[in-house]
């Protein structure tokens, strides 16, 4: 199979601004837009900084990260203390399912007024709290603490303290505030409410063959789909943080032997604190595509080298999908090949995954970018990335476009903010984000994707696009 | 059960720069930038984006750490500079947040510091801004505050010109779209505000546009102090609060305050006004909706009568589907809105006085669970309201009709009409139908015709 490790490492080049300057980037903004030449010496791309002022970001805030990496916890309140905004625009945005309970599907805000604003909002709080814990019922609570929240100067914290107090729940606070710092920050904040329910539970009859999936928020089922294969492996799967999530298995967290963490972006934090904490050591991996959710698999598999068994079962797993899937790919790959897809998803990691999904589809990646990468995503991008290929950290609309435009890429992949820019564009476009209704991730997931990919760029509707002639 | 009920929970609101930023993209080529963090300005173009499905650039001025402790001066200057090279617009409407409203930033001192320091740079953008603390109200009042504020900055006096405005309150692009070929038809000139039917409901690009083509220019809106009259859609809208408000203190332009033209009475109301100020008769072509419009309620009648509706949405929305389902003889038996002007119920009684005696019962300031806590006793037949009933809807096994924003679980709600008789029309339709496929679906005969 094509994939990254097939392409030669190649240098790069700093466009340089009077490249840039036909499509406007902002002053500040190039050194986060490289595109790769050969022969030239490598320059650092600038990234995990904030968006710049004015700028027209496709990220979001700290609430964001905290809010994106708990919601899935389907048997907690989730407690949005603030304006009713923040609350309002994440009711029940993600295609994140739950198995049973789904308190997770409902907003709940303090839905704070400027009487609040003056006089503080503890109060609002802890009574909001005491009524929807005693209606609901839940296993835990998170508050997170909207912009404002800060600043009025409310003690979450003590709140929290005593509501746990009086219902005998976790009440978990979340410091939240948009503006500190990036979405990110957002994440850590999230994961630092979970360290704290992590090794409240009994870890008692826990296999010493067992793992926690990390960073899989079962969208459209996916975390099922990917627990499922480890099941047939023979492992167990002790926590999914937070697919399907549940406050008791997250308290039970500590006892798993491994943590496979994927989104690199929301929870390496975490697994890092649970190897300094527990000693559980963590492997980074991507369920996107067939070469990577193989090698998923094996590298968990190579985790326990007493039990040559799980390998086995992970090859045979493998084989099994491997076996169904490649002759229903073909067709799309028939169709597919010599087409050009851009990327511009959340995390770097799934960007990865993407180039080599795409490339077992017969596409080339013209355009590659992230909202959160690091350093050390961006050289691993730079990489894999075939030459002429535009890599850019935190884009916006303008500067996706015009190198959607000129790479003449005919699909594009993102989230929900860049599908009207590609429909506008005339260029077919697969949801990646958290929203989507389909399991992407998986065997199964691959064919889905191709499925997708393959609906929208060969669409006939397309003729009529500017683009492609029609009238404007 | 009855629960004590201090937290919202599923809201019917929405915050207030939502709505300022919408109204701020039916000016032409205008950036509405939210001054705060980061965060609002993509939750809202998220928002905003899965309804209208059209890209939606909403600047921010990303606030840090250090823009909460010392002011977002610097943040809003550099923002607005950044804005202006980049998007080169005539216009940018400033709204602020929760945030920047509570550390007290003045923003109007900011603009004229910036003004001052750049006067002698490229053309200056005209700067609009609106006060919209999330913290008050909801997303219609960030709506009206952005439109009050761009003619409050814009509008001049001036000789009276045969000229009318008309604010259209919060619409579907298709809405807007109609009102300017009803003025259109009357030969009469008309500066709508705002005016997004093109700038949310576009055709295809060959390139991306930084702003979208369409909107009311700002050298249209410096004519709206010397108009004959303004016309201005939403009952429980306060003058105080409006534009037509505003112009009508400081320009005597005289205010018609009608509510939104849905129904055959309220859609007359506002073609009388038309042939008053205009001295014209209506075009034929609308007394031709007219009729269709009173033969389909006497073809559609039977099947909707005594239908008992729970109505939620903004509030000059409920009102008026309140006025227009009494007139065709369906039961409103609950009037929400997670609004709260104090002016609901009296509005409606106004439209509807006999509203007690046909059970309508109002209610203000309420979310989904006070709605559904309520339908549980009121047992209506059917919602009629945006797409954020829907879980309720699911839950309890109530159809629903969707109807004003968000739609974000249908396809077409910004060229989905609701005013004058045209949307009247599409509405009653819909309404119908909704009735017919409810009783054939139950049905165990399976009927084929209904």
């Amino acid at each position: 199979m094509p994939g990254g490790s097939l392409i030669a490492k190649q240098h790069f080049i700093f466009k340089g601004v009077e490249a840039m300057e036909h499509i406007g980037i902002l002053e500040g903004r190039q050194k986060q837009i490289f595109e790769k030449k050969s022969g030239v010496e490598q320059v650092d791309i600038s990234c995990d900084t904030s968006s710049l002022s004015g700028s027209v970001s496709q990220r979001a805030c700290v609430f964001c990260g905290s809010r994106v990496v708990l919601y899935p916890v389907a048997d907690a309140l989730h407690l949005v203390h603030g304006p009713i905004g923040c609350a309002a625009y994440t009711w029940d945005i993600r295609g994140a399912v739950s198995s049973g309970p789904e308190l997770h599907r409902l907003s709940f805000s303090t839905d704070l007024q400027e009487m609040d604003v003056i006089y503080g909002g503890e109060k609002k709080l802890y009574h909001s709290l005491i009524e929807l814990i005693e209606q609901y019922k839940p296993k835990a609570a998170f508050i997170y603490s909207t912009c404002i929240v800060g600043l009025i100067g409310d003690d979450i914290e003590a709140v929290c303290r005593k509501v746990a107090k009086e219902t005998g729940i976790p009440v978990l606070p979340v410091h939240s505030e948009g503006f500190k710092g990036t979405k990110k920050d957002g994440y850590k904040a999230a994961c630092l409410a979970l360290m704290k329910l992590i090794g409240t539970g009994s870890i008692e009859n826990i296999s010493k063959q067992s793992i926690n999936i990390l960073g899989e928020f079962n969208l459209a089922g996916e975390a099922w789909l990917i627990k499922a294969y480890y099941e047939k492996m023979g492992i167990e799967v002790v926590a999914t943080l937070t697919g399907d999530g549940r406050i008791d298995a997250v308290r039970r967290a500590h006892g798993a032997t491994l943590n496979v963490v994927q989104c690199s972006g929301s929870m390496t934090w975490l697994a890092k604190e649970m190897e300094e904490k527990y000693g559980i050591p963590y492997i980074r991996v991507s369920y996107f595509g067939i070469e990577d959710m193989s090698k998923s698999l094996y590298d968990v598999a190579k985790h326990f080298p007493d039990h040559p068994e799980i390998m086995e079962a992970a090859k045979e797993v493998v084989s099994e999908e491997v076996k169904k899937l490649y002759p229903q790919l073909q067709k799309f790959k028939k169709a597919l090949t010599g087409k050009k897809a851009a990327i511009y998803v959340g995390g770097a990691f799934k960007t990865f995954s993407l180039i080599k999904a795409l490339r077992s589809i017969g596409m080339s990646v013209v355009l590659a970018g992230s909202q959160t990468g690091n350093k050390d995503d961006y050289a691993r991008l730079k990489e894999m990335c075939d030459e002429g290929t535009v890599i850019v950290d935190d884009s916006n609309p303008v500067e996706l476009s015009k190198f959607i435009l000129e790479k003449e890429a005919d699909l594009l992949i993102g989230g929900v903010k860049e599908r009207p820019i590609a429909f506008k564009l005339g260029i077919g476009f697969c949801d990646h984000n958290h929203e989507r209704k389909i399991p992407l991730a998986g065997f199964i997931g691959m064919y889905n994707f191709a499925l997708e990919v393959y609906q929208s760029v060969m669409s006939p509707v397309w003729q009529f696009a500017p683009r492609k002639g029609g009238s404007l | 059960m009855k629960h004590a009920k201090t937290a919202t929970q599923n809201a019917c609101k929405l915050c207030n720069p939502l709505g300022a930023c919408l109204a701020f993209r039916g000016i032409e080529n205008c950036v509405p930038f939210l001054h705060g963090s980061q965060g609002c300005a993509t939750y809202i173009r998220r928002y905003l984006i899965s309804h209208y499905k059209e890209p939606i650039d909403i600047a921010s001025s990303n606030f840090h750490e250090e823009s909460a402790v010392f002011g977002g001066s610097h943040n809003l200057q550099v923002g607005l500079k950044n804005v202006t090279e980049q998007y080169k617009p005539d216009v940018i409407g400033i709204a602020t947040t929760c945030l920047t409203e509570t550390i007290g930033d003045d923003v109007p001192l900011i603009l004229r510091d910036y003004k001052k320091a750049h006067k002698n740079g490229s053309p200056m953008p005209i700067m609009i801004h609106a006060s919209t603390p999330s913290y008050q109200g909801s997303h219609i009042d960030g709506f009206h505050a952005a439109v009050r504020a761009t003619v409050k900055t814009l509008a001049e006096k001036g000789e009276e010109q045969n000229l009318i405005n008309l604010f259209p309150n919060m619409v579907s692009p298709a809405d807007l779209r109609y009102l300017k070929e009803i003025f259109r038809e009357f030969e009469v000139p008309c500066m709508m505000l705002p005016d997004y039917s093109q700038t949310m409901d576009g055709g295809p690009w060959g390139e991306y546009h930084r702003i979208p083509p369409g909107g009311t220019p700002a050298s249209a809106i410096v004519n709206a102090g010397s108009a004959r009259a303004s016309i201005e859609f939403g009952s429980t809208l306060e003058a105080s609060k409006s534009a037509a408000g505003y112009l009508q203190e400081e320009f005597d332009v005289p205010r018609y305050q009608l509510s939104l033209p849905i129904g055959i009475k309220e859609s007359d109301k506002f073609f009388s006004l038309l042939e008053t100020l205009t001295g014209k008769k209506r075009a034929e072509k609308y007394e031709d909706e007219r009729r269709r419009l009173i033969d389909a309620y006497a073809d559609g009648h039977k099947y909707i009568f005594e239908k008992k509706v729970i109505l939620y949405g903004e509030e000059d929305l409920v009102v008026a589907m309140t006025a227009f389902l009494s007139e065709i003889g369906m039961t409103p038996v609950l009037c929400a809105s997670g609004g709260k002007s104090g002016l609901l119920k009296k509005r409606i009684m106004e439209l509807v006085p006999n509203m007690e005696e046909l059970g309508i019962k109002v209610r203000e300031g309420v979310d989904f669970v006070d709605i559904e806590d309520e339908a549980k006793v009121l047992q209506p037949d059917f919602l009629i309201g945006n797409s954020k009933g829907y879980t309720m809807s699911r839950k309890n096994n109530i159809p629903m009709l969707r109807l004003g924003f968000p739609i974000h679980d249908r396809f077409g709600g910004q060229r989905m009409h609701h005013l004058g008789y045209r949307g009247t029309q599409e509405l009653f339709d819909r309404i119908v139908n909704t009735v017919i496929e409810e009783r054939q679906n139950a049905s165990s005969i399976g009927y084929t015709y209904m």
